[in-house]
C-alpha cells in the first residue's frame, strides 16, 4: 500500500516535470516508436526478399515481434536504468537514496518511471492482432491470462538482466558501456533461434535468455508446438533471473562506500 | 596553437585507456553483433545466390565491416555536448581561447583513435577468425578504406555535434539523441545494406548524409565498388562533410547568442 502511494506520488511528479518540456515528450514517444519501428522494418525488408525465415512466414515473424513489444514497453516504462553509473554513483545520489526508508532499488525505478513507453505495448498489441487475424489464429480462453503472465515473466527476465548489469556499477567506478550495446543483442531474441548457430541459441536461451522475452512465448500463442516446453518455462526462468538481479543488487549495494564527493 | 588541440586527442586517449576494461566486453559484444547478423542473413539467403547485389560472402564481409567500423566512428560526442549545455558549463567552455567545437572533434578522434586500436582491431581479429570473411588483398582498397573510414568518423562526429548543440533550443534533448542513434544506425545501412530497401526508400537515402558513414565505404570494401566508383564514394563523402559544416557554423553562433543556463 505505502509502495503504491509512492507510485502515485512519483507519477504526479512525472507530469509535473514532463509539462515543463512538452515537446520532448512527443519527441521521446516518436524517438521510441522509431526505434521499433527500424526493427519492423528489418523484417519488412527481409520478407521483400524471401519467403520464409528459418521455416517461419513473414506473419509468424511479425505477430513474433508484436509479442516481444509488449513486455519491452512495460519494462521501458518501469525499469528503466540508463545513465544509472553517471546519476547514482559518480555524482553521489546513491547516498539519498539509501538514507530513505523505501527500499533502494524500488526508488531508482520510481525515479525514472517512463510511462511514454507503454505506447509501444500498445502498438505491439495492435500489431499481433493484426497479424494474428492474418493467420487466423484462434481466441482461445487461455490467451489472455497466457497472455499476462508471459509478459510479466519477461518483463522480471529484463529487470533480471538489467538489474545485474547494472549492479556491476558498484564494482567497477568506470562508467559501463555494456548497457547500450545489450539493447542491441536483446531484439535478436524476436527471430526463429533455429536459425543460430548452437552456441548462439544457448547463449541466447540459458546466458542471457532474451529468447524468452520473444520467441518462446510467442510461439504458445501462434500453436508452434515444438517450442511449447521452452514457452512454458518463462515464468520459471523470469524468476531465476530476477532473483539473479536482486541478488547481485542486494550484494552490490552492501559494498558501495560512496563516490567521496 | 594546433598543440593545444592535439593534447586534446592524447588526453582522451589516455582517459579511454584507465577505463579499458569496458572495451573487452565490448569486444565480445560486438563480434555477437557481427554472428547473430550473419546468421540471420544466411537464413535470408537460404539457397538463394545473391541479394541486391550482394552475394553471401560479401554480405558477411559487409556485416563485419560495418559493426567495425561503427566501433571506430561512434562517440557520445551528443551527450557530452548535452550535458555541458544542461549544466552551464558549456558557459566556461565558451570563453576559454578555444574553439568549442573543434575541442569536442578532437576529443572525438581519440576516443576514436582509442576504440580502434582497442575494440576495432581484436574484434575484426576475432571476426575473420569466426567467420568466413573475405578481405581485399590489394593495398590500395586498404588504404581507400582507412581514408573513408576516417571521412565516416568525421560525418558520424558532426551529425552528434548538431544534436548535442540543438540542446540549447529544446532544452531537453534526449528523446533526439534516441532518434538520431536510430536513425544513423538504421540509414546508414548497418542493419540492413541500402540496396535491399524499397526502391522510393533507397532513392530518398541517396540524399542523405546516413549512407556515407557505413553504406558507402562497406561497399568498397566487399569489392562491390570498385575503380572509379571509389573515387565517386569518397567524392559524396568530402560534400558531406563540407555540407555539414554549414549547420554546425550556424548553431555555433546561434548558440552563443542564446546562451542561459537552467540552474546549475
Amino acid at each position: 500500500m505505502y509502495y503504491l502511494g509512492l507510485l502515485i506520488e512519483y507519477l504526479k511528479n512525472y507530469m509535473k516535470t514532463r509539462l515543463t518540456y512538452r515537446a520532448d515528450f512527443w519527441v521521446e514517444v516518436i524517438s521510441d516508436l522509431l526505434f521499433q519501428a527500424t526493427n519492423f522494418i528489418f523484417i519488412m525488408v527481409i520478407f521483400m526478399h524471401t519467403d520464409s525465415l528459418g521455416g517461419w512466414n513473414q506473419n509468424e515473424v511479425v505477430f513474433v515481434y508484436g509479442f516481444f513489444m509488449v513486455p519491452f514497453g512495460v519494462f521501458s516504462c518501469f525499469v528503466n536504468m540508463w545513465g544509472f553509473s553517471e546519476r547514482y554513483i559518480v555524482k553521489g545520489e546513491m547516498d539519498r537514496i539509501l538514507t530513505r526508508p523505501a527500499h533502494n532499488l524500488f526508488q531508482i525505478f520510481l525515479e525514472n518511471v517512463d510511462p511514454p513507453a507503454l505506447f509501444g505495448s500498445v502498438i505491439g498489441l495492435i500489431i499481433m492482432g493484426i497479424s494474428g487475424s492474418n493467420l487466423g489464429l484462434p481466441f482461445e480462453w487461455w490467451t489472455l491470462p497466457m497472455l499476462i503472465l508471459l509478459t510479466l515473466s519477461a518483463v522480471a527476465i529484463y529487470t533480471g538482466i538489467y538489474t545485474t548489469l547494472t549492479s556491476l556499477s558498484f564494482y567497477s567506478d568506470a562508467p559501463t558501456g555494456i548497457l547500450p550495446l545489450m539493447y542491441n543483442i536483446q531484439t535478436y531474441g524476436r527471430y526463429p533461434v533455429t536459425i543460430y548457430n548452437r552456441a548462439i541459441q544457448v547463449l541466447l536461451t540459458w546466458i542471457i535468455p532474451f529468447a524468452f522475452v520473444g520467441i518462446y512465448p510467442a510461439a504458445l500463442f501462434l500453436h508452434r508446438d515444438e517450442m511449447r516446453t521452452m514457452a512454458l518455462l518463462t515464468p520459471l526462468v523470469g524468476a531465476v533471473f530476477l532473483s539473479i538481479g536482486l541478488m547481485a543488487w542486494s550484494y552490490g549495494v552492501k559494498r558501495y562506500k560512496g563516490a567521496g564527493s | 596553437m594546433l598543440g593545444a588541440y592535439f593534447d586534446f586527442i592524447r588526453i582522451r586517449f589516455l582517459t579511454m585507456l584507465a577505463y579499458r576494461v569496458n572495451y573487452y566486453s565490448g569486444i565480445l559484444i560486438y563480434t555477437l553483433n557481427i554472428g547473430v547478423n550473419y546468421f540471420t542473413w544466411r537464413a535470408i539467403y537460404g539457397d538463394g545466390q545473391s541479394l541486391g547485389g550482394f552475394t553471401g560472402a560479401q554480405m558477411t564481409t559487409y556485416v563485419a565491416v560495418s559493426w567495425m567500423a561503427r566501433a571506430f566512428y561512434f562517440n557520445n560526442l551528443d551527450r557530452e555536448i548535452s550535458t555541458d549545455i544542461r549544466d552551464g558549463s558549456i558557459a566556461i567552455q565558451f570563453i576559454r581561447p578555444y574553439n568549442y567545437v573543434l575541442v569536442k572533434m578532437m576529443q572525438g578522434l581519440g576516443e576514436g583513435l582509442f576504440r580502434f586500436m582497442m575494440l576495432m582491431i581484436p574484434g575484426m581479429v576475432i571476426a575473420i577468425l569466426l567467420f568466413p570473411v573475405q578481405l581485399p588483398t590489394e593495398p590500395s582498397a586498404w588504404a581507400g578504406f582507412l581514408v573513408m573510414l576516417f571521412f565516416s568518423f568525421l560525418i558520424s562526429s558532426q551529425i552528434n555535434i548538431i544534436t548535442g548543440l540543438s540542446a540549447f533550443f529544446v532544452e531537453n534533448n534526449e528523446g533526439m539523441m534516441r532518434m538520431k542513434r536510430v536513425v544513423v544506425d538504421l540509414f546508414s545501412g548497418l542493419i540492413v545494406p541500402i540496396t535491399l530497401f524499397p526502391d522510393w526508400l533507397a532513392s530518398v537515402l541517396k540524399l542523405l548524409p546516413f549512407q556515407a558513414i557505413t553504406y558507402l565505404p562497406g561497399s568498397v570494401f566487399t569489392g562491390r565498388v570498385q575503380g572509379v566508383g571509389i573515387w565517386n564514394v569518397l567524392g559524396i563523402q568530402v560534400i558531406w562533410f563540407l555540407l555539414l559544416l554549414i549547420p554546425i557554423v550556424w548553431l555555433y553562433h546561434a548558440a552563443r547568442k542564446r546562451l542561459f543556463v537552467q540552474g546549475g
